[in-house]
């Protein structure tokens, strides 16, 4: 195969991949969507195979068996509520192939005493450093998600000082490897300074904040293949990298709105790591109204309309299955249920409505934050289930409330509200949260899909 | 062919700005199923690691692009594949009413 022929199937992979992404704008063509990238993905990888004289099969055979079993399994076998662990560590596995492969190409050049050239040694840094990050980021990421190291933030007085330095060090590292790209310690320094710069960037965020990180990693991987595509002289990666690049960015800004913060604020704000109490909040008395499911059932039995707001707390409890069958009690009564979907609820973008596609919601039912909110005044019961920042009134009228200023849900605004939540523990942000003692609020304490279940028990004896 | 920096610039920024103009059209309801697609597709790096693997002798860096190679490939089929399993979740009617 010519170098022509090959730079031909790198641009007709890339316009697959750009099909493909364009399909996922409505879920009945996404699936399509997604074929046709894995297509553009197999006409890559062949041209490659096929055109470059390689003679290593035996090494690229195990590899792909190997790597392909892993993650044949790991996506076969994942839980849907596991999805932000799994992307997590998808993320930090595309970036340590980028910055592997610009290894090797370094490393090749070392071997054979040629100084890469021109835009090359620049390239070789970058993907290298943002790969490292990208890696133990992501894996940073994926223990906090999987519960393998307490999510709340981890700080250190001096954090930022320290970051800051690191981070400035990488970059006189960057500039050292760029100029004389044929000596080793530098570079081994750069790999080992930008693993430990991916922890210690991570462990300040807190897991409410996930979402915005896993979109900046997603992003990272992206840029790392193109920094890499920069190194091999190769269009198809750097068209697929910037492809991948600016999603992981519309998400991270889509996920910053959505929190009325900046990416700064979240990335250096260790937002969640000091209990902030509000003035008097303290010493006020003030009462809730507890209510039991069989409470709450009387109250279902006589409403025409509810809508439901889920949070992580619904993937934690895996109550997607028992809000559906709710749903369907109540609908066969004729009441109108609608699900009221956050940005930021659960712990990655999207995260609730694939939990609740996967409980065969419907998802003409999941409704977008802007499109719900009217809806609220004429609504007669919201039900809100393992959400709390999400619906907390205080983002509207209390300035002094950290979370002052951030769009959400107004479930208060319905005739009726209940709060499904183990205790009154304030969340992990330990955001007071006023809702709870409004005259219109019910707390019905429990385990969100035990409450669930029970209030359909009531619910189908009356 | 990217030899020249400004063609490299060239192809990295037009690139950008169709990822920006095609993402932006997707869905909220969809964002999970466009991260683990777009991951898979950042897997593009397995080209590279066939070619880090693919020399005749066994040295340092066709180790790494042997682990390059399992990583990325672990990024492709994971990626595409989960990215379909939630995208079959999605429907708007009930399916699977045979069911139970």
């Amino acid at each position: 195969m010519s170098q022509t022929a090959l730079q031909l199937a790198y641009l007709a992979s890339a316009v697959l991949f750009i099909l493909g992404l364009r399909n996922l704008s409505s879920p009945r063509t996404a699936p399509t969507g997604n074929l046709l990238a894995a297509i553009g993905m197999l006409v890559a990888v062949v041209a490659t195979l096929v055109s470059q004289g390689v003679v290593g099969w035996p090494v690229i055979l195990a590899g792909v068996v190997v790597g392909g079993s892993i993650g044949a399994v790991l996506a076969l076998r994942i839980e849907m509520t596991a999805m932000p662990q799994m992307v997590a560590l998808l993320n930090g596995f595309g970036g340590a192939a980028s910055a592997l492969v610009a290894s090797a190409e370094l490393l090749d050049g070392m071997r054979a005493g040629i100084a890469p050239a021109g835009i090359v040694p620049t390239a070789i840094v970058l993907s290298t450093l943002i790969g490292a990050v990208t890696l133990t980021g992501s894996l940073i990421a994926f223990a906090k998600l999987q519960e393998l190291m307490r999510g709340a933030p981890i700080v250190y007085p001096g954090q930022r000082f320290v970051n800051a330095l690191l981070g400035l060090g990488a970059i006189g590292l960057c500039v050292a490897v760029a100029l004389s790209p044929l000596e080793l310690p530098p570079y081994a320094a750069l790999v080992g300074l930008g693993l430990l710069l991916g922890v210690l960037l991570v462990i300040p965020i807190g897991g409410a904040d996930m979402p915005v990180v896993i979109s900046l990693l997603n992003s990272y991987s992206g840029l790392a293949a193109c920094a890499t595509g920069f190194v091999l002289g190769n269009s198809g990666l750097v068209i697929s990298g910037s492809l991948v690049g600016a999603s992981g960015i519309i998400l991270t800004k889509i996920m910053c709105d959505a929190m009325n913060r900046s990416l700064g604020n979240v990335l250096f704000g260790a937002f969640g790591a000091v209990a902030e109490i509000g003035p008097g909040a303290a010493g006020e008395q003030r009462s809730v109204t507890g209510y039991t499911p069989e409470d709450a059932a009387v109250i279902f039995n006589a409403s025409r309309t509810c809508i439901v707001v889920p949070g992580y707390g619904m993937a934690v409890a895996q109550a997607q299955h028992a809000v559906r069958e709710l749903m369907d009690l109540l609908e066969a009564r004729g009441v109108k249920v609608q699900f009221a979907i956050h940005p930021v609820a659960g712990r990655m973008p999207g995260h609730m409505n694939v939990l609740l596609a996967e409980a065969d919601v419907p998802y003409d039912k999941l409704v977008e934050m802007d499109d719900i909110n009217p809806q609220f005044p004429e609504t007669d019961v919201s039900l809100v289930l393992g959400a709390n920042d999400v619906v907390n009134p205080a983002a509207r009228s209390d300035t002094s409330s950290p979370i002052y200023g951030m769009p959400i849900l107004d479930v208060d605004r319905a005739q009726h509200v209940f709060v499904i939540k183990r205790s009154m523990n304030p969340g992990f942000a330990g955001i007071d949260n006023p809702l709870f003692y409004n005259d219109n609020t019910k707390m019905v304490f429990g385990d969100a899909k035990g409450t669930v279940l029970k209030i359909t028990e009531a619910l189908r004896s009356t | 062919m990217l030899d020249d920096p400004a063609v490299a610039l060239t192809v990295l920024v037009l690139s950008l700005f169709v990822g920006f103009e095609v993402i932006a059209k997707v869905p909220p309801l969809l964002h999970t199923p466009l991260m683990s697609g777009a991951n898979a597709i950042s897997g593009i790096t397995i080209v590279g690691a066939l070619l880090a693997a693919g020399s005749d002798q066994p040295t340092l860096s066709s180790w790494l692009g042997f682990v390059a190679i399992v990583v990325a490939t672990i990024n492709v089929v994971g990626g595409f594949l989960v990215t379909n399993r939630m995208l079959a979740m999605f429907r708007v009617k009930r399916g699977g009413q045979d069911e139970s």
